[in-house]
């Protein structure tokens, strides 16, 4: 094998070590691809969770909902896990890497070698800095045990106040009230979504939830949280206002478990930076997924991709890389989110610079903006639209000229364009 | 040796052409692909995530599904590209009279 490919590194050795630490969606594809590449060395994954590599979309969703089961989301099925022999660690802390030594220290004292290592460590939900952060009635939306502890209170009868007014909050939002619960969204900024969706789609989002009867307070900030002596707990808002409610839900972004990396003297901005081929600034250490940095030409800059499409395509390629063959990956950001039956998916990063096109009829169930640079479409962004958009990605990707006209004109199909 | 079990799912003229229709043939969900010519059939739901696969995206010979983007070769029903690991099922397929026979067993 190593003649018809000789770029395969050391690393394919069947005496080779390498060790995944995190057994997330990208951890899980790293391993499963690993294995299908013919690695045939030792493969340890490790996560600090007691899951096996899972996908984390049902988990805002159908998990919350009680609908569909832990297992459901798990990446492999139980025989399939097995085939592929890891030495499986889950429940496992790593508290620092030998980059000297090549050698990971565990949290239980045990040490472990590596040959190569990928680093898949996610990232953790932000807290809010405000007093009554760590009560136990404030709840964060990450893993299944989040989803597990949250459910038993989505129930007609009971009260959430969601804090902040994102993708995960305002899918928590959706699930809550088609739960039955009494819904409040408490939202910083003037507009939902505001770091990622321009203004036309944040309206359209705000509609959608006002429609099933969520209230959503706009440009209100949280003062404090607390619980009070009925077994309830409360929202304080900086305008003094109080939200009494049965949970309450932070949902306010991301932080980058980076700290295994930073203390090892990896480069890191806000993540661990990587190269196109998810290598770090240590060539034996590879990071992908939510944890990764890396610059992206269809964005113009370095960013962490926080996606389920990321997660999988950049654990498979950090892979690839680990076993010394081609990879170079430069992914088109691909986005969707699922919120009471509405299904709204991004390509690219729609920025104010471009020129916006409209395609149907704004506010409607389903209509399409695109982000042109001239007459090249950069970005596309829309409600229901999954198959125009998928075309749309096509007019991204190939970076092919159109006629502005022709992309509002409902009349001529996406796939003709 | 069996006989196939031929059943009319379609008229030939209604398989578009280099894209994908959805109908249901004996109370299954079927998608039909017509690529360069000829028909292929396959069950229409994904196999990791319960999308239908008539609402995709046709290249070639692959089927991409609109959820994900798992793709499968509609002539096996084998996946091609992740997240999509298990084949769907693909049926024998012949074209006579204008129609299109599926054999669903």
């Amino acid at each position: 094998m190593d003649a018809e490919r000789p770029g395969v590194a050391a690393a394919a050795r069947a005496a080779a070590t390498i060790v995944i630490v995190g057994a997330g969606q990208a951890g899980g594809w790293a391993a499963q691809t690993l294995r299908q590449q013919g690695f045939a060395g030792r493969l340890v994954l490790i996560g600090d969770e007691r899951h096996p590599p899972h996908e984390r979309p049902p988990l805002s969703k159908s998990v919350l909902a009680g609908k569909a089961t832990p297992q459901s989301t798990w990446l492999q099925k139980s025989d399939a896990f097995e085939a592929l022999a890891l030495d499986w660690r889950p429940d496992t802390r790593v508290t620092r890497i030998d980059r000297a030594a090549r050698r990971l220290e565990l949290a239980d004292g045990q040490a472990l070698a590596y040959d190569k290592l990928i680093l898949c460590t996610g990232g953790r939900a932000r807290s809010l800095a405000v007093p009554g952060a760590d009560l136990p009635g404030v709840h964060t939306l990450r893993t299944i045990d989040d989803a597990l502890a949250l459910a038993p209170l989505l129930q007609p009868g009971k009260s959430v106040v969601v804090v902040g007014g994102g993708w995960i909050g305002l899918e928590v939002a959706a699930t809550a009230r088609q739960q039955g619960a009494d819904v409040v969204v408490v939202e910083a900024q003037r507009r939902l979504c505001e770091r990622t969706v321009p203004s036309g789609i944040s309206e359209h989002l705000l509609a959608l939830h006002r429609r099933h009867g969520t209230r959503v307070l706009l440009g209100a900030g949280v003062a404090g949280f607390a619980a009070t002596d009925d077994g309830r707990s409360a929202v304080t808002l900086t305008d003094g206002s109080v939200l009494a409610c049965d949970a309450i839900v932070v949902g306010v972004g991301l932080v980058a478990n980076d700290e295994l990396a930073r203390d090892a003297g990896l480069a890191c901005d806000g993540g661990v930076i990587v190269d196109a081929r998810c290598r770090t600034s240590d060539p034996d250490i590879l990071a992908a997924g939510d944890v990764a940095v890396t610059d992206n030409p269809w964005a113009g800059r370095r960013l962490r991709l926080e996606s389920w499409q990321n997660a999988q395509d950049q654990g498979i390629a950090a892979a690839r890389s680990a076993l010394g063959l081609d990879v170079d990956y430069r992914p088109l950001p691909w986005f969707w989110s699922d919120q009471y039956g509405m299904n709204l998916q991004i390509y690219g990063i729609p920025t104010p610079a471009l020129r916006v096109v409209l395609r149907g009829v704004a506010g409607s169930d389903s209509f399409l903006l695109f982000y042109l640079d001239g007459e090249v479409v950069k970005a596309a962004i829309g409600p229901n639209a999954a198959r125009d958009l998928r075309f749309a990605r096509r007019l991204i990707e190939q970076r092919k000229p159109v006629d502005a006209g022709q992309l509002a004109d409902i009349g001529i199909p996406m796939s003709r364009l | 040796m069996t006989t196939m079990n031929w059943i009319d799912a379609a008229a030939r003229e209604d398989v578009p052409q280099d894209d994908v229709l959805g109908l249901a043939v004996a109370g299954r969900d079927i998608a039909l692909y017509g690529v360069e010519g000829e028909v292929y059939a396959t069950d229409n739901v994904c196999t990791h995530g319960q999308a239908r696969l008539c609402d995709g995206f046709l290249e070639g010979h692959e089927i991409e599904c609109p959820l994900h983007q798992g793709r499968f070769d509609v002539r096996s029903g084998q996946p091609t590209c992740a997240p999509a690991t298990e084949a769907i099922r693909s049926y024998p397929v012949k074209v006579e009279g204008g129609r299109v026979w599926l054999a669903l067993d």
